[in-house]
């Protein structure tokens, strides 16, 4: 009798230090104003609504805007850690934010999960066991779309904002692409008007554009190429053609190709409930960031799942293992905890009234990323 | 360099000039009327922006979409005139500085607050979509034409306005001596309401012309507005002519140094890095004009009669 | 005068009451509060000096507080990385020479920057040093070296003699006892033959240069200074956030600066302590009310304008004595 109550007394116990019984706070730094706050809209949604579905009562998140202020991200996370004790650290949108905060985030032993931004320091020498990349390395959809090029085009005029961003895009870019360069312009970050690029590019007798311009840009140097009667074919990286801004460009964009990591026609179970679901939360289509919000949450759900939290070594484990349904079908992490991922070739497509992606190529298989060598971990 | 490129390059520096000179030309009025600095100018801009893809989205017209933009940039203007504006005149220039900045970001925050985060669609109207053919053969689109037409008649109308009608002719009073035009019995309120609601048109048709080539979103207005005040320092703060001047001077500068300062420096680096450094150059040239411009002459090009 | 003197004394015990507050309700982030609180003063300081004493509105001090940054920020990632700066000139990791060094690169990028703007007037005034500022936030978005648009992180705050500064609260006594001198150091401008003379140039330079002095000289130093103590403002607000980046440099927030001194109220001592103060507890009160807070900050402020002619401190003690 006495052993079967000490019995009874041990499983009461794992019971409450196991996996769910324990609370998990999270902290969501990200961008809810200003022009840039699409994206964090998208993102916080998405992963809301994977806490929600999960049913798991004991995950808190709490969710700050950054306003897309570095200096201003960095004092969000200085007081969730310091104040708020939160567990883990996700949300930040833009590789100059991350820059900032993740260094003195994983410093001060906190996990940080990046549902978007992937600058190159941080992926090979600089990387940490605290950082998980769950989106992609920066470079990753770039170097996607050189390698599609190959196949069809042999001589490429090449676009980006003279940012770190930029640069790192068209050397990705460069990195598999076999062909010649008609062109290589850096243009102003914030720049809106593209008629002066846009003549460069039909004198320079390219035989495809491949440019790289986030946000407002893009969807400025889209419509105004569209308009302006050149006929050259247009690549770019999944984030000028993602859906919360394709509604914006409107027909200009219908057939770029553009590559990414995830699509809304990716044919698995998961990623078809999480459309289905999205578009019934909100009565939008969800955009990549929305995706890789929504696979940033559900990771951080498996890892709660096998590990408690407190326990730093077994919860960086738990989350390695990546052991979740992703919306990307397959999914796994590298040494350097970023992604190994098939990238594909997605082209923009008008169905009915709706500017959409459908995916037309597969342009790496398992795709890791250049740094993971640099890192030591 | 083939010369049809260069042709076609100062075509597209001459319409952003004359993009900018619709800003420019309310802002210098605005200043030269009143004698108030309105930093909220880039926030009607947006408004007349939204006002066009709104009404453009729910009646499919561009064109009544431009009628919006105005009537909504104008009715804005006199809103915002009426409720904080009117309190500003005999401030100093501080105290106008911080309730229009205080006025940025209850525009920009509202603006996001009625039409979301997501950035909106307005296309060219059908009409003015495709191109004409240059000599030398290359297309220039019929829209960017369409601005600098328009630019060159609100030109007119404003030198019209002015020089020839009973409003101009009070306009012109009240550049000169403000106390003295009270002093006619004109209804100075009314009238400082209709020039700031004026302005506040020419800032939101902008707006809307743009909006269909950019993209139509929060913040959009904030960049085109320093760019505004380089454009009426560099021609002389309340003169329109100077804000024409101007604005041709920095959209041909800031047009043709995108595409000549990283071709130059090619000859002494290699293509990549000429390309980064010449845009870094060409980022702050407009910048290094003005400061020249200002340390010859610091009234501006074409002072005007009375700051 | 008596009542801003009043007013004076509550603000130094409301900024002596964060910290206690901090310690007694275990809130460590009310410290960081606190620091961000006195360095964005500083800052405002520094520009009080050139815009309240002076009557000189720059609009480009956020160029100066960018470039405390980037001091800070480049000689702690040399210090950290050991590569000489310039071949035999190391890196440093020491507050005091780094303050030192802001403050001389500022100080000496603010002479020719004064000395055209200087030739103008009015808004011409604010307008060119907006435009020196931004040509040196473009420069420092497109120049890798350092980063870039992504800014420049150092992992490690750097260090002052006998103070660990890693600690938010000797960090935090660091920033207020450069504040509490450079509070000083005004004081005394204000009430010295300089600062007399540059406020009369402010009221009429015509009859100045009739005595004898030339406005143009007092007005650059005064621009020089004010410069020097925004730079050592960015060196700590570097230090903070052990990161630094181009929006240090951005026109937001030289407009910021501005907004902090009229709110506070210009020209006054303490207005920039208490427009600081106000501002970072309206950012912090309002944003975790509402994702909306900056239409209600923008509301705030132009009731500011509209209602409390001479700020904060004009409500509470009146208007100056004169102005």
């Amino acid at each position: 009798m006495k052993q079967m109550m000490a019995a009874a007394l041990v499983a009461l116990c794992a019971g409450t230090a196991g996996a769910f019984a324990e609370p998990v706070k999270i902290g969501m730094i990200t961008t809810l104003s200003g022009g840039g706050a699409g994206l964090g809209v998208d993102t916080r949604d998405a992963f809301l609504l994977a806490i929600k579905k999960s049913g798991n009562k004991d995950i808190e998140v709490v969710v700050e805007d950054d306003a897309q202020k570095p200096e201003l991200a960095v004092q969000i996370a200085d007081k969730m850690i310091q104040s708020e004790k939160v567990d883990l650290l996700t949300g930040i949108i833009w590789s100059n934010l991350a820059m900032a905060v993740v260094p003195s985030v994983t410093a001060q032993d906190v996990i940080y999960l990046s549902p978007n931004a992937g600058p190159s320091p941080l992926a090979g020498a600089g990387c940490n066991a605290n950082y998980f990349n769950v989106a992609y390395q920066n470079d990753n959809f770039h170097e996607a779309m050189g390698q599609y090029a190959n196949g069809d085009y042999k001589k490429t005029f090449i676009l980006a904002p003279n940012y770190p961003a930029g640069k790192d895009s068209l050397t990705g870019f460069k990195r598999y692409y076999k062909g010649e360069l008609a062109g290589e312009v850096y243009t102003q970050l914030g720049q809106t008007d593209y008629a002066a690029e846009i003549a460069q590019i039909r004198a320079s007798g390219a035989d495809s554009v491949f440019f790289f311009l986030p946000g407002g840009m893009g969807i400025a140097f889209t419509k105004q190429y569209g308009q302006s009667g050149v006929t050259i074919p247009l690549m770019g990286p999944g984030f000028s053609f993602s859906q919360d801004v394709l509604g914006a460009i409107g027909d200009a964009a219908v057939g770029v190709r553009n590559s990414a990591s995830w699509s809304k026609d990716l044919d698995n179970e998961a990623n078809k409930t999480f459309v289905a679901d999205f578009q019934a939360e909100y009565g939008r289509l969800p955009s990549i960031y929305a995706a890789q919000g929504y696979d940033t949450a559900n990771l951080i759900l498996s890892a709660v799942a096998k590990a408690s939290v407190t326990d730093k070594e077994a919860f960086r484990a738990a989350l390695k293992e990546a052991d979740f349904p992703s919306v990307r079908g397959k999914f796994k992490f590298n040494t350097n905890n970023h992604p190994i991922q098939d990238i594909y070739v997605r082209e923009v497509v008008k169905e009915g009234d709706v500017i959409t992606n459908k995916i037309i190529a597969t342009a790496f298989t398992d795709h890791s990323d250049a740094y993971a060598k640099d890192c030591k971990m | 360099m083939q010369i049809p490129l260069l042709l076609e390059q100062l075509l597209n520096g001459l319409q952003f000039g004359f993009m900018l000179f619709l800003m420019a030309s309310g802002l210098t009025l605005i200043f030269g009327v009143m004698g108030l600095i309105n930093l909220a100018h880039g926030s009607l801009y947006m408004v007349g922006a939204f006002a066009c893809a709104a009404v453009a989205a729910a009646t499919g017209s561009f064109w009544l979409g431009l009628v919006a933009s105005l009537a909504g940039a104008a009715a804005a203007g006199a809103l915002v005139e009426v409720l904080v504006i009117r309190r500003l005149y005999g401030r100093d220039h501080l105290d106008q500085v911080l309730a229009t900045f205080a006025l940025i970001l209850i525009f920009s925050e509202g603006t996001r607050w009625l039409f979301g985060s997501f950035p909106l669609y307005l296309d060219i109207p059908p009409l003015l979509g495709g191109a004409l053919t240059l000599p030398g053969s290359a297309p220039y689109p019929i829209y960017r034409l369409a601005i600098i037409g328009a630019g060159l008649l609100v030109a007119l109308g404003l030198y019209l306005l002015i020089s020839r009608t009973r409003l101009g002719m009070r306009i012109r009073a009240g550049e000169a001596d403000r106390e003295m035009i009270a002093a006619l019995g004109i209804d100075i309120r009314t009238l400082y309401t209709i020039v700031f609601a004026l302005g506040a048109a020419l800032a939101g048709m902008a707006g809307a012309l743009v909006g269909a080539l950019q993209s139509v979103q929060v913040g959009m207005g904030e960049p085109v507005l320093i760019l505004a005040f380089v454009v009426i320092v560099i021609g002389g703060i309340g003169s329109i002519r100077g804000a024409l001047f101007g604005a041709l001077l920095v959209g041909v500068v800031d047009t043709t140094g995108r595409l000549l300062l990283p071709l130059a420096l090619s000859s002494f680096i290699s293509p990549s890095a000429a390309a980064s450094t010449g845009a870094a150059l060409a980022s702050m040239l407009i910048y290094v004009l003005m400061a020249l411009i200002l340390a010859l002459r610091p009234r501006g090009l074409f002072p005007a009669a009375a700051g | 005068m008596a009542r801003e003197t009043v007013f004076n004394g509550l603000m130094i015990l409301v900024l002596a009451a964060i910290p206690a507050a901090a310690l007694l309700f275990e809130e460590p982030f009310y410290l960081t509060l606190a620091t961000r609180l006195a360095i964005l003063a500083l800052a405002a300081v520094g520009l009080n000096v050139a815009l309240g004493l002076g009557g000189l509105v720059s609009f480009g001090h956020a160029a100066f507080f960018g470039i405390g940054g980037y001091v800070a920020g480049i000689l702690a990632v040399h210090a950290f990385n050991m590569e000489p700066l310039l071949p035999g000139l190391p890196g440093t990791k020491s507050m005091p020479v780094i303050w030192v060094v802001s403050m001389l690169l500022a100080a000496l990028i603010a002479l020719p920057m004064g000395a055209i703007s200087l030739r103008t007037s009015g808004v011409y005034f604010i307008m060119i040093t907006l435009a020196f500022a931004q040509m040196i936030y473009y420069f420092a978005i497109s120049w890798p070296a350092y980063g870039g648009e992504d800014g420049l992180s150092f992992y490690v705050r750097n260090g002052f003699p006998g103070v660990n500064t890693l600690q938010p609260l000797p960090f935090l006594l660091v920033c207020y006892g450069l504040l509490a001198a450079a509070l000083l150091f005004f004081w005394r401008l204000q009430h010295s033959p300089f600062g007399a003379a540059l406020q009369a140039a402010r009221q009429n330079d015509v009859r100045l240069a009739a005595v004898g002095i030339r406005p143009f000289k007092i007005r650059l130093t005064a621009f020089a200074l004010s410069a020097a103590i925004t730079g050592v403002a960015g060196a700590l607000f570097a230090d903070l956030n052990r990161f630094v980046s181009p929006s240090m440099l951005s026109w937001h927030l030289s407009g910021e600066l501005i907004v902090l001194i009229i709110l506070g109220g210009v020209g006054r001592l303490f207005g920039p302590v208490a427009g600081a103060t106000v501002y970072v507890f309206l950012e912090y009160g309002l944003g975790g009310i509402t994702e909306r807070w900056q239409f209600f900050l923008g509301l705030i402020l132009l009731g500011v304008v509209l209602f409390a002619r001479g700020g904060i401190i004009g409500l509470f003690a009146g208007r100056p004595r004169h102005g």
